[in-house]
């Protein structure tokens, strides 16, 4: 109970180790200690010396932590293959840096390292996870937990949202195109939707601020991801790739620009409240 | 630093843009396919099915209208291949299978110089595709009597076929008295002797599992309930030969049972300890040796018992097992295929070195373009340019859809992470229809740089076609002292590429005969040592995927121009060691009786 007490990051770290632990003593999901060590280690040094060198401050290992964690259990290389556990983690914190608006980086970091890895690095990485053995038993427990600690975050309603906004256009999905509704649904039960519904989303410094706001941009996110599905349907072979991951491309796209807008009102406002001279 | 903020953020952005050029740009060489600098090969491969008479192709099974959506999948294997002799004339001959009700099995004879001519039709062995009885999935072939001649067993979905060859091509299906009438969906089978009493037991791996009439369903609950740990396949059976024409299942009390999606298989003494062993590769899982603890008929039938050896956890779809040499250290190495696709899933095909003679396990040294061969299927090792190195053909490629059609890899991805038993219900699968699914892929010809490396050199030496390769068997069907690559192609016609080797490469053949052993020898292994070569080759009762290679084993031997030592491994445990034997010539020989 004192965990549930902690604050969000502490949480959010303590779901993904019970994520690693579980997946891995059931499933084997690492696929190898090196790979651990290699994500986890890389993301934890680069936070610490991309902070130094562009931010002029110390890094957070926490969030170092969370991303080597979340890189290294949705990262499936082609064989042999280490470089995606490196250049993962280490595109996720130097974006950070190198990505700002008005001070602040606007895309999730390990959401945007897997986009533009999955664009430029296709024939190298997937992000099907390793292996999770399609066991229900662990989905439950995993959504069971997810949602606990999203709730005791205060980010239920983000989550929650994407959830329910998922599986109804699913539902709408299935009905526009004559297909099994449970296909359509199946997704949600899967490993990349657990990290993207209780990580990706729900990041406090790249999601916008106030309930109302979280809950129009995680709606237009599902929304987007809908018609990047739809693209299967359109014979737009330039587009496929897109398809190789839709959660993660609808927040890709659709993340920064919420942020953005809403840290150009929220300058416009800081403008508007500055009294006018006499 | 004392930089200003913007020039900061300036600098991270470059380094930014430099990370994600350098990830292109390592992806890039990734998929270089041929290694700049290795020079043009020094063979080719020329397709001579044609010429040969050998015009076959593969027509695949159409099942109960329940699988219809996904049916372009289901019915997706069944081109298979075996060498064979079946006349006995010491020519290797070629059993083809087709998959469609009504439509002919094919057995090419081997006429020499005049080609091939299918003597499938009075010999018994066309006809076989038959609504009640099923559609041919592979074939192989041994002397499971020891009488001289080789028998068939035909593997299906539906009831397998057991054809006694008394000569002269006349075939007699012996199947209702063998005991091996019981209907099964299988994609693997091979002969090996697991009881060590000379003759060849049977081992039949279940794809699908036996309960299911694919034709008449009254379920669509007959996928497998995992992609990764599936658990709910086809049953493994081993049968024991009685030497009457009778064999007894043996399953259970051997430790093989297993219920895993089995695809290929492949046996031989991995270990060094005198028996001879199994390798599975399943689909939906991870693969199996089975080490043969070798409890003979007297102490109550063959004992194996499941070995990590290494293997690990790593859940992968398996699709063949081809055995090879291929550093010339005189040791076996085991080349499993699997699925990689851009993008969407990367398994990765595993050669793995066998250092279980060692206390050790299976070192897995796969990657690159050894690894990611596309959605790999059948392959085997052979030294087409007879230098003395192992190479590896590799035949790609699943589901070609129709043009326009678009993929179906998105379709299956939906269902691919799911949980629990919805993708063991094939009405959840999104319809395929004329969708692709890897389909023309390239096969991969592996051109082994001295043990060091494998170039992709197929493009070069001639190897362009693109169709859905399933089976791939090798075998000197024309005695050049070259080999030829035989690939039965899923609704695809039958190729044969003629390895021609550089002018002046020696080779060597040997045609085993065994006495105590299984008179097929199959399982036996022979070790050539000729000054830096140390080669080693066993005879095929089945291996790759639904293929079975030409009995006899072949040697290139580069310009090495003498032999040191020939050394025989008879699955009886004798040991042959021969001597001042002549290079660029076959040898045939037998197994002694003490």
């Amino acid at each position: 109970m004192k965990l549930l007490k902690s604050s969000p990051p502490w949480l959010f770290a303590s779901l993904l180790t019970t994520i690693i632990v579980v997946g891995e003593l059931t499933h084997d999901i690492l696929g190898g200690f090196d790979r651990l060590a290699l994500a986890l280690g890389t993301s934890i040094v680069a936070e610490h010396v991309v902070s130094r060198l562009f931010a002029g401050r110390k890094g957070n290992t926490l969030s170092a932590y969370i991303t080597g964690n979340s890189i290294l259990v949705l990262t499936k290389p082609a064989a042999g293959l280490l470089w995606p556990f490196v250049m993962g983690p280490i595109l996720a914190i130097v974006s950070k840096a190198a990505l700002r608006y008005r001070g602040q980086h606007i895309w999730n970091p390990t959401n945007l390292s897997f986009a533009v890895l999955l664009l430029v690095a296709p024939g190298s990485m997937s992000i099907l996870s390793h292996q999770w053995g399609n066991d229900w038993r662990l989905v439950v427990l995993l959504l069971g937990l997810g949602f606990l600690v999203v709730g005791k975050s205060g980010l239920m309603h983000v989550s929650g949202t994407y959830a329910l906004a998922f599986s109804a256009l699913a539902v709408v999905r299935a009905w526009m195109l004559g297909l099994p509704v449970l296909a359509e649904l199946a997704p949600i039960t899967g490993p990349m939707y657990m990290l993207f519904m209780f990580f990706m989303i729900t990041d406090p410094r790249t999601i916008v601020r106030g309930k109302h706001g979280r809950v129009i941009v995680v709606l237009i996110i599902a929304l987007v991801e809908m018609g990047i599905r739809l693209l299967d349907q359109v014979n737009w072979p330039l587009l496929d790739p897109l398809l190789t991951a839709p959660p993660i491309f609808a927040l890709f796209l659709v993340g920064p620009i919420a942020k953005v807008l809403e840290l150009r009102r929220q300058a416009r406002a800081e403008v508007e409240a500055v009294p006018a001279p006499a | 630093m004392s930089a200003s903020p913007a020039l900061r953020q300036s600098l991270a952005r470059l380094l930014f843009v430099a990370l994600v050029a350098l990830s292109w740009g390592l992806d890039g060489r990734r998929l270089t396919v041929e290694s700049p600098g290795a020079g043009a090969p020094p063979f080719t491969l020329r397709e001579v099915s044609g010429p040969l008479g050998l015009g076959f192709r593969h027509e695949r099974a159409s099942f109960d209208e329940k699988l219809a959506h996904i049916e372009a999948q289901i019915a997706a294997l069944g081109a298979a291949v075996a060498v064979t002799d079946a006349d006995a004339d010491g020519l290797p001959d070629l059993y083809v299978t087709t998959s469609a009700f009504d439509r002919p099995n094919a057995l090419f004879l081997n006429r020499g110089a005049q080609g091939f001519v299918d003597g499938a039709g009075p010999a018994g062995l066309a006809d076989v595709n038959r609504e009640g009885l099923g559609v041919s999935m592979g074939s192989v072939w041994a002397d499971m009597d020891n009488d001289g001649d080789e028998d068939c067993f035909l593997y299906r979905y539906g009831y397998p076929s057991l054809y006694r060859n008394d000569g002269e091509l006349v075939f007699t299906d012996v199947t209702r008295d063998s005991g091996l009438e019981h209907w099964v969906n299988a994609n693997c089978a091979l002969w090996f002797d697991a009881d060590e009493d000379g003759l060849v037991d049977l081992f039949v791996a279940g794809y699908f599992p036996e309960r299911f009439d694919l034709w008449n369903l009254e379920t669509t609950r007959v996928m497998q309930d995992s992609f990764e740990f599936s658990n709910n396949g086809g049953s493994n059976r081993l049968y024991r030969n009685l030497g009457d024409g009778r064999f007894e299942e043996i399953t259970e009390a051997a430790g093989l049972t297993s219920n895993r999606w089995t695809m290929g298989a492949a046996a031989a003494d991995f270990d060094g300890d005198g028996h001879v062993d199994l390798y599975l590769a399943n689909d939906y899982g991870a693969e199996e040796f089975h080490r043969n603890l070798g409890a003979g008929p007297d102490e109550g039938g063959p004992r194996f018992e499941l070995v990590d050896a290494g293997l690990g956890d790593d859940s992968k779809s398996g699709m063949c097992v081809a055995l090879g040499e291929v550093r010339n250290e005189g040791r076996m190495s085991v080349f499993v295929t699997n699925i990689s696709e851009r993008g969407y899933l990367f398994q990765g095909n595993n050669l793995r070195h066998d250092y279980l003679a060692e206390g050790a396990g299976f070192l897995n040294v796969a990657e690159g373009i050894v690894a990611d061969c596309g959605w790999a299927w059948g392959a085997q090792f052979g030294d087409l340019d007879n230098d003395g190195w192992q190479d590896l053909f590799v035949a790609n490629g699943f589901v070609t859809g129709d043009e326009g059609e678009g993929s179906y890899w998105y379709g299956m991805s939906k269902v691919g992470g799911a949980a629990g038993g919805l993708v063991e219900d094939a009405a959840n699968w999104p319809p395929m229809w004329g969708k692709d699914l890897s389909g023309s892929e390239r096969s991969r010809v592996l051109h082994n740089r001295g043990g060091r490396r494998f170039d992709d050199v197929a493009e070069a030496v001639g190897v362009t076609d693109r169709y859905d390769g399933r089976a791939v068997a090798m075998a000197d069907l024309s005695g050049r002292g070259a080999l030829d690559v035989i690939v039965a192609n899923q609704r695809g016609p039958l190729l044969v590429y003629r390895a021609e080797p550089p002018p002046g490469q020696h080779w060597v053949q040997f045609e085993l005969t065994g006495t105590v052993s299984n008179r097929s020898a199959i399982g036996a292994a022979v070790e050539l040592k000729a000054g830096a070569l140390h080669g080693l080759r066993v005879v095929d009762g089945g291996s790759g995927f639904s293929a079975q290679n030409g009995r006899r084993l072949h040697f290139g031997l580069g310009t090495q121009a003498t032999l040191d030592e020939v050394i025989v491994h008879w699955p009886s445990g004798r040991r042959q060691v021969l001597h001042d034997l002549e290079v660029d010539r076959v040898h045939a020989i037998t197994e002694p009786a003490s």
